[in-house]
């Protein structure tokens, strides 16, 4: 089994998809040519030319809209938004238009299309190269998204985003396009849409968590480990569909719920997630429900020590798990 | 082309010579006949919406008369059963001459279950049926128009010969998606016509406050395609300009920008009193530019509309919008147990709510149905 960085995965499954299926293209600024601006289409368009991967001008509502367009004609597109913060002039194709389109038609007109899109922080990106924006696009019904963490789970899950019927945001932490490497099988595995992994079995607490806060929270479970706090993980990998089971399933069994994203605290993912858990295992729980989260400033700050005051990092975590686990 | 899978009217073949007129613009006098049914029609069907919302029958209407001219001229061109048209909510006669039917719009007027364009989710006006590649509409205008370039561009990609056009508003002219989508189809040179109905107003807003020029087709330059201004009151002109654009799109010659100067006949809406903005004097004046009586007397002065022809069309006209009124009131409404379907091709039942009841309104019924009670045993399990 080959090992791949997580990028490496990527740009492989795009490469195997288009060679699979001759209707999926990709388009975004900079895909062609110079293959992304993080590299994740390069050798595409060398491969599949200029009618399949193709560098648009500047304009994220074009490329969101054209693919609307072109999934209704036989196209599965794979649209590139160069990095989420860019991905707002889209904001009114993907939510008024996409997420809407199978609804609105009462199921006469279904778009399966994909937009990639990197995000996150730790990258000495400042306020426009690191923000989280799974939390508006989770908010929308009609829209699935995605965020793994791993190369197997961003191959499998890319594949099925392709293939999917509806349209799916597919959010690529950029921190760990290069800094996370693990096992992809040859084989056409797939992961569904909407189940979550448990990555990390335990007993006292569940940390769920999604992308890069996934491998911290993985690292933090080994670090409180030799304090004898056992920490179960739960990988999200799709925010939307929820996979509620899993998470309802892991919290009822340790009664300690600690809930870690990236994002602003204030109305991020993980208060929905910790909505369900006081909703629906109230009478499981051994004490508050509580997130580890970005502060609520309007953006990451760029110089280093305010970078690293804002992101969330596993020695954070592990304070979190410590207090929860003492309560 | 144009020929092809239009609605029949029922004109004999009898009529089916060729006058002068029709010979000018390349149709049969029968095709000129059906152009002049799918115009009236229009008007006929957007009158009735307007006395059904009056006699408290239907909730909104959102008209397109005025339009009717330029709307069939252009569409004709086309060919429903390969090109396809994002239309937007005043586009009843483009509706109509890809297919849609009185029924099809009254339905909708009266959001009925088998209302063809949403099931009776969407407000009235925003029509679309796959069928007759209409693309299903929303409300924040212009973003149809980047759909349309998108079928384009997919028509290019696999060279299916399709032509893929839009129509907007002169008001809905000066979004972002517009200069974004013209920029793209310029760059590509894509099968894409983009209609621009100008009459005069965004809701209130007289062109001379949205515009800096006199035409938006100037800008067209801009994108490196041709700039067409065409008299929408005068039918047959907008047939030929659009079928210049159609032709050289599907030689892949690329794009056109074509705007048709039409009148806005009624208020903006059915919520929309016109007489605050507009003069009287202006509003009078509006009937000289009126398409339907326009063309009815080009046609006549043709000899194309005889007396007979006339009373066999107007009769047509009364009985298909007759029936279809009937029909639309008496069909039924949607099931609201139906109404969590479809927001995805699957059921999405892993994210079922609680089923207790406090006061979601979900009372006992889950996103995956009645039956579906999973969730909620696992949460009192």
């Amino acid at each position: 089994m080959a090992t791949k960085t997580f990028i490496e995965a990527i740009r492989d499954t795009l490469a195997e998809e288009m060679r699979r299926d001759e209707s999926v293209i990709v388009l975004g600024e900079d895909v062609g040519k110079k293959g992304g601006v993080f590299l994740a289409t390069d050798g595409l368009w060398a491969e599949f030319g200029d009618d399949r991967v193709i560098d648009t001008p500047l304009t994220e509502s074009m490329i969101v809209g054209a693919s609307i367009g072109a999934a209704m004609n036989g196209i599965r597109p794979v649209a590139e938004i160069q990095f989420a913060d860019f991905i707002f002039p889209a904001f009114n194709q993907l939510v008024s238009e996409a997420a809407r389109m199978r609804y609105r038609s009462n199921n006469k007109f279904g778009l399966a299309m994909t937009v990639r899109a990197p995000y996150g922080g730790g990258v000495h990106g400042a306020l426009y190269h690191s923000q989280s924006v799974e939390a508006f696009f989770s908010h929308v019904p009609g829209l699935k998204v995605v965020i793994p963490s791993t190369p197997y789970d961003a191959k499998g899950l890319l594949r099925s985003a392709i293939r999917d019927e509806d349209p799916v945001l597919f959010f690529e932490h950029k921190k760990m396009y290069r800094s996370v490497r693990g096992d992809v099988p040859e084989t056409d595995f797939i992961v569904p849409l909407g189940k979550a992994a448990i990555t990390h079995p335990g007993t006292q607490i569940t940390v769920i968590a999604y992308g890069l806060m996934a491998h911290y929270a993985l690292e933090t479970a080994d670090i409180v480990a030799d304090k004898g706090i056992s920490v179960e993980v739960v990988d999200l990998r799709t925010l939307r569909p929820l996979d509620k089971k899993t998470v309802l399933g892991s919290v009822k069994k340790t009664g300690k719920c600690l809930i870690v994203y990236e994002d602003n605290r204030f109305l991020g993912y993980g208060a929905e997630i910790a909505a369900i858990v006081a909703e629906e295992a109230f009478d499981f729980l051994d004490g508050p429900v509580t997130r580890i989260a970005g502060p609520d400033v309007p953006g990451v700050p760029y110089n280093h020590v305010l970078e690293d005051w804002f992101m969330v990092n596993p020695e954070k975590i592990a304070a979190g798990i410590r207090k929860l686990a003492a309560y | 082309m144009a020929t092809k899978a239009k609605p029949p009217t029922g004109a004999g073949s009898k009529t089916a010579g060729r006058s002068d007129l029709a010979a000018s613009v390349d149709l049969t006098d029968d095709d000129l006949i059906r152009m002049y049914k799918t115009v009236a029609l229009a008007r006929a069907v957007d009158e009735r919406m307007w006395v059904l919302n009056r006699a408290g029958r239907i909730p909104f209407v959102i008209s397109g008369q005025g339009h009717e001219g330029a709307q069939v001229g252009i569409a004709w061109p086309m060919d429903p059963k390969l090109d396809w048209f994002a239309p937007f909510y005043r586009s009843i006669a483009t509706c109509l001459t890809f297919g849609m039917t009185a029924r099809d719009i009254l339905t909708a007027q009266y959001a009925k279950a088998i209302d063809r364009s949403s099931g009776g989710r969407q407000m009235p006006g925003h029509y679309g049926s796959i069928d007759n590649h209409l693309v299903s509409l929303s409300s924040p205008v212009a973003t149809q128009m980047l759909h349309a370039v998108g079928i384009a561009l997919a028509a290019k990609i696999r060279k299916t010969g399709q032509v893929a056009m839009s129509s907007l508003g002169e008001g809905s002219a000066n979004q972002g998606d517009v200069h974004e989508g013209l920029n793209f189809a310029g760059v590509h040179k894509l099968p894409f016509i983009l209609i621009v109905e100008n009459n005069g107003y965004a809701i209130s807003v007289p062109v001379s406050k949205q515009l800096p020029v006199k035409d938006v087709a100037i800008r067209a330059e801009g994108y490196g395609m041709p700039g067409v201004v065409v008299d929408g009151s005068d039918v047959l002109e907008c047939y030929k300009a659009a079928k210049i654009a159609v032709d050289r799109a599907r030689r892949g010659e690329g794009s056109t920008l074509i705007e048709a100067k039409v009148i806005r006949l009624t208020g903006h809406s059915s919520d929309d009193q016109q007489t605050k903005y507009r003069d009287p004097e202006e509003l009078a004046g509006l009937s000289s530019k009126d398409p339907v009586p326009k063309f009815r007397k080009q046609l006549q002065e043709a000899g194309v509309l005889t007396d007979e022809i006339l009373a066999r069309v107007e009769a047509e006209i009364k009985a298909e919008v007759d029936e279809a009124t009937e029909y639309s009131e008496n069909a039924a409404d949607p099931d609201p147990r139906t109404a969590m379907k479809w927001v995805f091709a699957e059921d999405w039942p892993s994210e079922t709510p609680p089923s207790w009841g406090f006061g979601d309104g979900t009372e006992g019924e889950g996103h995956g149905g009645p039956d579906d009670t999973s969730a909620a045993e696992d949460a009192v399990g």
